[in-house]
This record gives structure tokens, sequence and C-alpha cells, in this order.
């Protein structure tokens, strides 16, 4: 192994390479080109996240190895997140055609927008506690500038929340990276193990629990969640659907890996499952009586979070574990992105009764709501059933029965404020209505089909992230 | 062929609503063709069915889905499964015909029941946990859709009751699924295997949990006391045709998944349970029967006179679970009475919501008080409510009698106490002939006067199920050849 994990190898760096060139590219080329043509560096934006899909398709079929000396690891997890990442992110540059075209700030949505991807990525793969922080501060500082971009004070008070929450848990992880090389004299993962295993236990779950912190804040879990919700209803449905999507990604891979490479204790996992029953529970509480869509989204992100660390929860106890995280969190990315782009092709509709009639007006954008919405309950046989099935059964092999149990009674709860939505957009309309932004409307389909496509071809799916992880 | 009969539905429901926009009375007889070019199909199968046997299917088809967990697309039919399929068509191209009368936005709801017709034919083939459960889920999707878009009254709130009702179960099911799966070895969702292996064998708790998580799930869609809250609503505000397929096709998700899930793969937890299955079966047919009794909304009595014919088949399986001595026969008859009852609830409840919906669409009530005398005005309607509820009481020659006098035999052989659900038939009898007597006898009053009798469309809907009743009720030979053997497979498995 030692042998494989010497030498630079930057080629298997090409999409995050990529995403980052792009996003200066875009950065760059913005401020040359005139307003009316700033679609050019969408263009480019697109070629590059389907760019950096497919080359990290190409990477990834040639087996798991290492890169820059065993600080980043090219193998299934992060290969999907890989993919996931960029064609989110490529999703969402649909959303952001209706939004931001021809506007001042058109070319800098894309540049932030690629160059968090690229943090989003670099957390996936990273083995290393310095690389870690890197793809952090790489994944998070973009985000606060494309939530103040959206303009108004809202905008203004969740990007500034955003950024003082992200600063607090930012301090955290680099306390708790700091706290854990004090105790092992390493950052690298292969290494930490075995010396942690050596060292005393408080002040390893302290830094251990203060990397987590950070991580759940990037996720946008419990109890880094309190800018989420807010964050979501001030700003622009673009910047809305990445933060609560593509993000998640890199942070709850990055998190799993961390637990994998630390000693094998039960008591992480019971550290995690309190997290996971409380994200589930707090996301969907505060999701029943919300009357913004997007706000309600934004809580409903919180819960699926909590459903996604019972996959994190059995990282050692089950086969299935990470297989599952990853199905889980490919159909949550489309799903969750399908559900956006619907608000987003209606941006005047910010109230749950304003839905009224939508069937009848717009039956494509009523369908793949109704697609989205039930897909992120886990009605199958849309993707995240896959995923939400395979996770409860990892958890149970893993010997958690009882979180399944709390992960079905939550996805009960969480039926309720779906419907809350849902039910107005079949009943009989009030009045007539605003025609949809063309491409959020095609996206918001688009990502539909793809649910129902991933969930059927479940089995597919699960036999291209069901590749081996390298070994800590 | 199978896949066929399952996804022609689906495949026609697409076409109806991604083609360009034709008239709404095309998507109606896109509708009744499609039906009856599946019913066509399914005689068919029928015809060149023969009993597999044991641990395995006829018409099988495999295919792998998600590997990873085991989990495969895997159909086919046996005793249990082919009659219901058959009757599963039946309904659906009654109700098509019922809806030529016209419907709102005939488009889509054309579209809806076909999704709900390759669900509810799905569920009956699957021999996957989780195929099973995929239909099992989207049944309670299309069913929330049909009452919130076409019913009336308090329909979004019924649908949504029911949704959250029948959605809590079908989690319950799936936590029983996963325990299932977990349990085996190796971890596998196919229903045949599970069969062979009885994961739980020699774990009573554990046993014990997995099937109270499944039994809970089906008892609610069954549904059986106490978890048939979510019925009297959803059926009083459904529409017609939607109270028909819920009543006929949906309820017997829930039976069906005992004799098809739990009682074959759980034989040793049914087996210490079978008390309390019967206890809850005998509740619910004298419960059932007595609250139907006080009811005076047409919809409602017929609503819980369900529950009480789905008491009927709880108890018949839970006596089934009664290994002791020498009652293998006795406990065969009880659950080939149980399926048999079924198809004939299937039939008879369906055509009786069906004749419900005709009073709604009249004069907009089913108060029965607010009718009189309308055996004057509308004589065919007369005949074939009074033959539906004959049927459902139970009088032989009809095929509820055949269901419930097996049952009844086979239960009473088993545990003679059964014998005290005997008195949900008399109390049944007793408010059937009531409801009769309120509505269609004496001098014509009320909403009874100016009654338009059944159009063609409403006649040609509810006779062919009354027919078929019919048939069952007199000659049941070929329908209990089929489902004879099936049953005492399912009797040899809970005895091992």
């Amino acid at each position: 192994m030692a042998s494989a994990m010497t030498g630079m190898n930057p080629l298997l760096l090409v999409p995050e390479m990529l995403l980052f060139a792009g996003g200066l590219v875009a950065l760059l080329g913005g401020s040359f080109l005139p307003r009316t043509r700033q679609w050019v560096t969408r263009v480019v934006a697109l070629i590059v996240l389907a760019g950096a899909a497919a080359t990290a398709v190409v990477i990834g079929t040639k087996g798991a190895q290492w890169a820059f000396d065993g600080t980043f690891a090219i193998d299934s997890a992060t290969t999907v997140t890989r993919v996931v990442v960029a064609l989110a992110t490529l999703l969402v540059v649909g959303i952001a055609a209706d939004e931001v075209a021809d506007s001042p700030r058109e070319s800098e949505t894309y540049a932030l927008l690629l160059f968090s991807a690229t943090g989003a990525c670099l957390l996936g793969g990273a083995t290393d506690l310095m690389v870690l922080v890197v793809g952090f501060l790489l994944a998070s500082i973009p985000i606060y500038g494309l939530i103040g971009m959206a303009g108004g004070a809202r905008s203004a008070e969740a990007a500034m929340k955003a950024y003082l929450m992200g600063a607090l848990f930012g301090i955290l992880l680099l306390l708790g990276v700091t706290m854990l090389y004090g105790l092992s004299g390493t950052t690298g993962y292969i290494d930490l193990a075995q010396r942690l295993a050596a060292v005393s236990a408080g002040a390893m779950v302290a830094g251990v629990v203060a990397v987590a912190a950070g991580l759940l804040f990037e996720a946008g879990g419990v109890p880094g969640h309190f800018w989420i919700p807010d964050a979501v209803e001030g700003t622009s449905a673009t910047a809305a659907t990445f933060l609560t999507t593509v993000p998640k990604v890199g942070a709850l891979v990055a998190l799993y890996r961390l637990l994998e490479a630390l000693p094998p204790d039960r008591a992480w996992a019971l550290l995690v499952a309190v997290l996971a029953v409380t994200g589930m529970t707090v996301g969907n509480l505060a999701a029943f009586w919300q009357d913004d869509p997007r706000r309600l989204l934004g809580w409903s992100t919180v819960s699926q979070v909590g459903y996604l660390l019972v996959a994190v929860v059995v990282v050692r106890g089950s086969d299935l574990a990470l297989p599952a995280l990853l199905v889980y969190l490919a159909g949550y990315a489309v799903t969750n992105v399908a559900a956006f782009a619907v608000t987003a092709a209606l941006p005047e509709r910010r109230d749950l009764t304003s839905y009224r009639g939508l069937s009848s007006s717009h039956p494509w954008l009523a369908g793949a709501l109704v697609v989205a919405l039930l897909g992120l309950v886990g009605t199958p046989p849309t993707a995240v059933f896959v995923g939400k099935l395979t996770v409860a059964s990892a958890a149970w092999d893993g010997g958690h029965a009882w979180l399944v149990i709390v992960l079905l009674v939550n996805t009960v709860l969480s039926l309720f404020y779906y419907l809350r939505w849902l039910a107005p957009a079949f009943r009989p309309s009030a009045g007539g209505a605003a025609d949809p932004g063309p491409w959020s409307a095609r996206t918001a389909v688009v990502s539909a089909v793809l649910t129902v496509a991933l969930g059927v071809g479940g089995g597919v799916l699960w036999q291209l992230v069901d590749g081996p992880m390298l070994p800590m | 062929m199978l896949s066929l009969v399952v996804f022609l539905p689906l495949a026609a429901a697409l076409g109806l609503v991604v083609l360009p926009r034709g008239g709404g009375t095309a998507a109606s007889w896109v509708w009744l063709i499609v039906s009856a070019v599946d019913l066509v199909l399914i005689g068919w199968l029928w015809f060149d069915y023969e009993d597999p046997g044991r641990g395995a299917l006829a018409h099988e088809e495999q295919a792998p889905w998600i590997p990873g967990v085991d989990s495969s697309y895997h159909i086919g039919l046996d005793g249990l499964s082919l009659p219901l399929v058959a009757m599963t068509a039946v309904i659906f191209l009654v109700c098509a015909i019922y809806s030529l009368r016209g419907v709102d936005r005939p488009r889509s709801h054309a579209a809806l029941f076909l999704f709900l017709q390759t669900v509810s034919l799905g569920l009956f083939v699957s021999a996957d946990l989780i195929l099973f459960f995929v239909f099992f889920d989207l049944s309670i999707v299309g069913m929330y859709f049909v009452i919130a878009g076409w019913g009336h009254g308090q329909a979004a709130r019924s649908a949504l009751k029911f949704f959250l009702y029948t959605f809590l179960g079908s989690l319950a099911l799936l936590a029983g699924f996963i325990g299932l799966y977990v349990a085996a070895d190796p971890h596998t969702f196919d229903m045949l295997e599970l069969t062979e292996q009885t994961p739980l064998a020699g774990s009573s708790v554990g046993g014990g949990l997995v099937l109270a998580c499944i039994l809970v799930g089906l008892a609610i869609k069954t549904p059986t006391v106490p978890f048939h809250t979510w019925l009297p609503a959803a059926h009083t505000d459904a529409p017609a045709v939607g109270s028909a397929v819920l009543a006929a096709v949906l309820l017997k998700m829930g039976t069906y998944g005992f004799v098809r899930i739990a009682m074959p793969m759980l034989p040793e937890a049914w087996r210490a349970w079978a008390w309390v299955l019967i206890v809850i079966g005998v509740v619910s047919v004298l419960y059932g029967a007595l609250v139907a009794l006080a009811q005076t909304d047409l919809k409602r009595m017929i609503a819980y006179t369900s529950v009480n014919h789905m008491g009927y088949v709880v108890l018949a399986l839970g006596a089934a679970g009664l290994v002791a001595g020498d009652t293998t026969q006795a406990r065969g008859i009880a659950v080939t009475g149980a399926v048999t009852q079924m198809v004939s609830h299937g039939l008879v409840t369906g055509a009786l919501f069906l004749l419900a919906g005709v009073f709604h669409d009249r004069a907009d009530t089913c108060d029965m008080d607010s009718y009189g005398g309308l055996a004057a005005p509308a004589p065919r309607l007369t005949v074939l409510f009074a033959v539906a509820a004959f049927a459902s009481l139970g009088l032989p020659a009809l095929s509820g009698f055949i269901a419930e006098f097996q049952i009844f035999t086979g239960s009473i052989a088993v545990a003679p106490v059964t014998a005290l659900a005997l008195l949900g038939i008399i109390i049944t009898a007793a408010l059937f002939l009531r409801a009769l007597q309120r509505v269609f006898t004496g001098g014509t009053r009320g909403h009874s006067t100016a009654f338009a009798d059944l159009r063609p469309e409403e006649v040609w809907a509810v006779a062919p199920l009354m027919v078929l009743s019919l048939l069952i009720g007199v000659l049941p030979g070929p329908l209990l050849a089929v489902i004879e053997p099936a049953a005492d497979v399912v009797v040899s498995l809970v005895g091992r």
C-alpha cells in the first residue's frame, strides 16, 4: 500500500482542477464581456461541469488509488461525490439561467458556484485533515457571497448569519484539526487511527467533535443548521438550491471518511445516532407550519441530513453503509433540486396557498412537484426511497433497529408538511398566474424524471456506487 | 406476458398524459378498451394456468433490480394471486364503463385509474417484498389523488387522513420487511426464498416484533378494528369509482399480505399470535356490523360492512394458525374461504359503491331517510341493489355464501368459539333488509320523486359484477379448484 501512496499523480485531480479553472475563467471572462453577452460564461460553466463529471467517471473506472501522497483518495466515494456535485451544480446552473441571466452578477454567480463545487469535491476525497480544511473553506466561503448577491435586506441578513455561523464552525473545525494533530502528530487519516488509539480519550473526543461540528455546518445538519432556513428564504433560488444540495454531498462523505479513520469505538456511533435523531426530528417539526415553500424546504433539508447521518452511524457496522449513503446522496440531490426548481420557476408564489390551481395551469410543473415532494418523503419508486430503504437496512443490519423506527416515524411526520404543499396545487385555481421561468421549469421536469429514473434503475445506481473504498 | 398485463394500463396512462390533448370522451374510451384488453389477457393467463405447487409460481418473470440488497423484479401467479388479479381487472373494467356517463377532467381521471390498475395488479403478482411495497405505497398515492381530486364534501381532509393513516401503516410494513431481510441469511427480499428460509424461526421475540410491524401495516390497510377509522371518511367523500376501487381492490392488499407474506414467512409467530388475530377478526365482524346497523348514510353503512366482511377473512386466517390435532383439512377450508371472500367482497362491494354513487349523483345525498319508495321510479336500481345486498349478506347461490360458509366451516371446526361471529351475519342481514325497506319500499317521497333510473352505462357496470357473484355462487368449482391447492400450501407452510 505504502508504495502506491507516494507520488503526486496530479492528473487524478483533473475534475477539481477543471472546476476551479472554470470558475476563474467565468470570473475573469465575465469582466470583459458586455452585460448581454454574459451567457458565454454560463456555457463555460456548463461545459466545465459536464467535463468534470466525465473525467471523474473516467478516473473512477481505473480503480481505487491515492493522490498527493495519500492525502486524497480516489475511490467510489470520491467518484460519486464528484459526479453528483458536478451534475447537481449543472442543474443549479439551469435554474440560474432564468434568475441571473443578463443581471450584473451573472458571471460571478457561476464562478462562485464552481469554486464551491470544487470545495465540495475536495471534501469528499480528503484523507488528510489539512486537505479537509482547504475543502471546507473553499466550499463555504463562496456560499456567503452567493447568499448575499441576491440583494435586499433579507439576503444581507441571511448572508451575515451564514457568515457568522460559518466563521464560528470553521474555527471549531480548525480547533479540532489542531487538537487531533497535537495528539497524534499527523494529519493523514492512515496514521491517525493507530496513533489516536494510544492517546487520552477525552482530548481526542473533543477534537473529533469539533471537526464533526464544522462538517455538520457545511452539511446543514444539527447542530450547525440555524443559518439554513434563513439563507434559503432570504436568497435567490439559485443559491438556495445550491447550498442545500451540493455542500452536503461533500461534507457527509467527509464525515463518513473521518469516522472510518478513527479508532473503532461504539461511542462514535451513539454520538452520530443522537445527531441523526435530533436532526430528523427538529427539521421535521420545524417544517410543520412553514408557509413559505422555500423555508419549508430549508427545514426539510435539515431533516434529510438526519436521515443521511443514519448511514454514517453504522460506518463500521454494516457493509451496506457506504453504498446506502452514496445512493441516498445522489437521490437526494436530484430530488431536492427538482423541488427547488419548481419554486424557482414560480418565484412570485412565496406562500403555500398561492400554489392553488397549479395542476390545471401548469400540469408539468405540478407533476414535477408531486414527484419531488413525494420523492423527499421517500415514496417508491423514487431515488430517495432506494436511499431510505438501504440506509434503514444498513442501520438494522448494523444493530441499530431502533434508528429504523425513528427514521420511519419521522418519515410519516414529514409527509404531513409535504402534503400541505401538494394539496393546494390540486385544488381549483383562484385566478390567473404568470408564466413560469422556462429554464427552471425544464430543470424541474428533468430532475423529476431523473428522480424516478434513479429509483427505478436503483440497481444500476447501486452497482455504480458499490466500489471498494480505500482502507484507512 | 405477465409484465405486459401489469404495465399495459400504465403505458396507456402515460400515453394519455403525454399525447396531445384529445376529447374527453376519447380518453374514457381508451381507458375502457385498455381495461378490456387487459381482462382478456388475464383470461388467457387463467386458461393457460397450471397449479405451480409449493415454492413455485406460474408465468414467473425475474430480473435483477437492486442486487446490492438482493431485491429483484420478480413476479408470478399462483392460486392466491390469480383470482385477485382477475377480480381487480374486472373491477377496473366496470369502473371504466361506469365512468362513460361523464366525469370531470376525464383525461387525468382515466390516466389515474389506469395507473391504479397497474399498481393493483403489480401488487398481487409481486414475489419480492420491495416490489410489493412499491406497489403498496403507490396505491396510497393514487387513491389520495382520486379522493382529493374527484371527491366531494370534505374531500381534501378525508384524503389527507387516508394518506397519513395508511402511509403510517405502510412504513410499519416496511420496517417489518427490513426485519425479515436482516434476519434472512443470506440477506434477501425475495418472497420465495424468505418463505423457504422462515428467517425468524426460533426467535419468538424478534419474530413477534417483525410480525407485529407487518400486521399493523396490513391491518390498517385491511382495515380491522381498531385501525379502521380512516375508512368511513375516505369512502364517504370519495367518488363512486374511487370507493369501488378502494373497497374492492385496495382493502384486499391487506388480507392478501397476510396469506402471501405474514403466514408463510413467519409461521411460528403466526401460530403464536393466532388467538389475537381470531379475537381481532371476531371483534371486527361484530363491531363492523353493529356500527353499520347504526348508520343513516348509505355509503358509510357499506363502508362499515367492509370492516365486517374483512373481519371474516382475518378470523379465518387466524383460525388457520391454530395448528393442533387433525385439523389440516379444516384449516385449508378456512383459508380457501378467506381467499374466496376477498374475491366475493371485491365484486359485491364494488357493485354496492357504484350504486351508492348513483344516489349521490342524482340527489347529492346518501342519507337513507331522505329517500323512500324508490322501487317505483327506479326499478332497475332496485333490482340490482337488492341482489347486491343479498350477495353481501351471504344469501345462498351468491358468492358471499360460498365464502362465508367455508370460513365458518373451517374456523368453527378448529375453534368452536368463532361461532360468535355468526351473529355478524344476522346483523348484516338485518341492516341490509332495513336499508332496502327504508329506501325502496313504501310510498315514494323525498328525493325519490323524479329519481331517474339507472342509465345503460350504470347497468352495464353493475350487472356484470352481480352475474359473476351469481356464477361463483352457483358454480364455485372452477374458482375453488384454483384456490384450494394454494390454500393447502399456505396451511402446510404455517404448520411448519
